[in-house]
Order: C-alpha cells, then structure tokens, then sequence
C-alpha cells in the first residue's frame, strides 16, 4: 500500500456544486455574461418596439393594453426574483455556500426594481382602466407587501455587520416573505373578488391574451429574464470581489 | 409613432417610468461592479507588494 492510500480522500464537488467555489463561479460568470447581456438587450429591444410600434388597440382598453409588455413581464420577475432568493437561501441554511447567500443578497435590487415597475405600470393602467391607481384588492396589496419584504430584506443585509449572521437572518426573512410572493401570484385564485383579472398567460385558451398581443409579450418576458439573470450573475461576482477584498483588508490588518 | 388615442399619457408615462427604472438597475450594476474590481485590485496588489 502506497504512503497517499492511508490520507482520507478529499471529496470535491463536482457539477452543479462545483460552481460554489466563487473562482469557479466567476470564471463562468465572466464568459456566458457577454452572451447574456447581449441576448437580454436584443429580446427587450425586439419585443418592445414590436409591442408598441407593431401591435393593435384593444377594442376595449384601447391603446393601454401596450403597458402589458412591461406589466406582466416584470411581475412575473419580482414573484420569481424572490423565489430564486428563496432556493439560493434555503441551500446557504442547508449546505453553507457562500455564492449561494451573496447570489439571493444580489438578486434583491434587482427584485425590487421589477416590483416597482410592475406597482407603477400597474397604477397607471389602472387610473383609466379602473378609474382609480390603487385599490385594496388581494393581489395589489400581497404585491405591495411583497415589495416592503424586499426593501426589509435589503436593510438587513446592510444592517447586520457579520456576513453569516447576515445570510442567516436574511434567509430566515426570505422563508416568511415567500407567503406573500406566492399570494401575489394566487390571492386571484384564493380570494375570487377585487379588481384585479387573472393569468393572461394561461393555458387556458379561453382566458389567454390574444396572439397579437401574446408573441411579443413572449420576447418581452424572454428579454426579461436574460435580464434577471445577467443582472444577478454580475451582481454576484460584485459581492463575491467585495466580500473578498474585506477578507484581505481584514487580514492586512492583523499584519 | 403609433396614434396612441386619449391613453396617449398613460402609456407613455408607463413606458417612460419603466425604462428609466431599468436603465438606472442597469448603470448603477455596472458602476458598482466595477468599483469593486477596482478595490479588489487594489488591495490584492498591495498584498503582492507586500510580500
């Protein structure tokens, strides 16, 4: 038996794990994020000019119905944003990656930005839609909710000083935001009342959105997601270099 | 331009609300990102120096 035989073998993760070694995961960031940044850009461009430019009036919400192309492409990405925060923070609790906590940390700007545009687009859809901004209705005030989780969940990331005390306590917050990210997306189907309609991409055909309207509203939501995640990629490699050049100074330090 | 109607405002609004909203996610990604590659080389650099 040879002398390396009695070392215990060191197991190193391999496929999907492997990307939890931030030097790994940001040599991959760095080569599919050009790729990402261009492909978001082409599907946004595309599918916007081809919804405001290219497309009919309603024959009743007339030329507001151009707003969906922003409205439920990020409304889908703020419910999304939060569940990608959710599964990156429910494998920091479990396996203690670092990546993962930084990516859910630098996927929460990014989150609030889609609530935003989805509360804004949506208030001003409905001023002449509904003859008001705003109404208490269940998937308005679950969104509204919704993007107070996010605001909370980025103050306690900036508020707490130990980066794993950070990442646990945001986790934790991440779990109880999840009920209103998923009553966003269902309090239509819970609470059968208020203002506000149900899916417009349903595979119901009866309740879809027409295929004029349907196959820009595609790239949009296409264009959307690129977006999602070129955005998160990059702003995991930012708290990854950040994170790294606290460790140095902090070790300067001692010195 | 498309005759957007009477809801010529509202959509307008909405379009213009939005995009500002992207591009300043956008810019402040990059801004960011690359203060902190600078930092990051900053330091390490100094770390090489040294020793």
């Amino acid at each position: 038996m040879s002398v390396t035989d009695d070392k215990p073998a060191i197991k190193r993760p391999s496929g999907f794990w492997s990307y939890a070694n931030p030097v790994k995961f940001l040599g991959f960031s760095e080569r599919i994020l050009p790729a990402l940044w261009v492909l978001s850009a082409a599907c946004l461009a595309l599918g916007l000019v081809w919804g405001f430019f290219f497309t009919p009036d309603d024959f009743r919400q007339g030329s507001t119905v151009k707003i969906i192309y922003l409205h439920v492409p990020s409304a889908l990405m703020a419910i999304n944003a939060w569940f990608m925060m959710l599964v990156a923070s429910l494998i920091w609790i479990v396996r203690r990656h670092h990546v993962s906590a930084l990516a859910a940390r630098a996927a929460a700007p990014v989150g609030v930005v889609m609530t935003l545009i989805a509360l804004v687009t949506g208030a001003i859809w409905g001023q002449p839609m509904w003859g008001t901004w705003w109404a208490w209705d269940p998937r308005l005030t679950s969104f509204l909710i919704l993007f107070l989780f996010y605001l909370g969940y980025i103050a306690l990331w900036e508020a707490i000083e130990d980066p794993d005390t950070a990442a646990d306590l945001t986790a934790v917050l991440c779990l109880v935001g999840t009920v209103f990210a998923v009553l966003s997306r269902y309090a239509v189907n819970f609470w059968n009342q208020g203002l506000h309609q149900g899916a417009s991409l349903s595979l119901d055909k009866e309740e879809n959105v027409a295929d004029v309207f349907y196959f820009p509203l595609l790239v949009c939501i296409a264009g959307f997601v690129l977006l999602f995640f070129a955005l998160v990629l990059y702003r995991t490699g930012t708290e990854i270099r950040l994170r790294r050049t606290r460790a140095l100074l902090a070790r300067q330090g001692r010195q | 331009m498309p005759d957007l109607g009477k809801y010529a405002d509202a959509v307008l609004s909405a379009y213009g609300a939005s995009l500002v909203l992207l591009a300043l996610l956008v810019l402040l990604t990059l801004r960011r990102g690359r203060r902190a590659r600078a930092a990051l080389e900053a330091v390490e650099s100094r770390e090489k120096k040294d020793g």
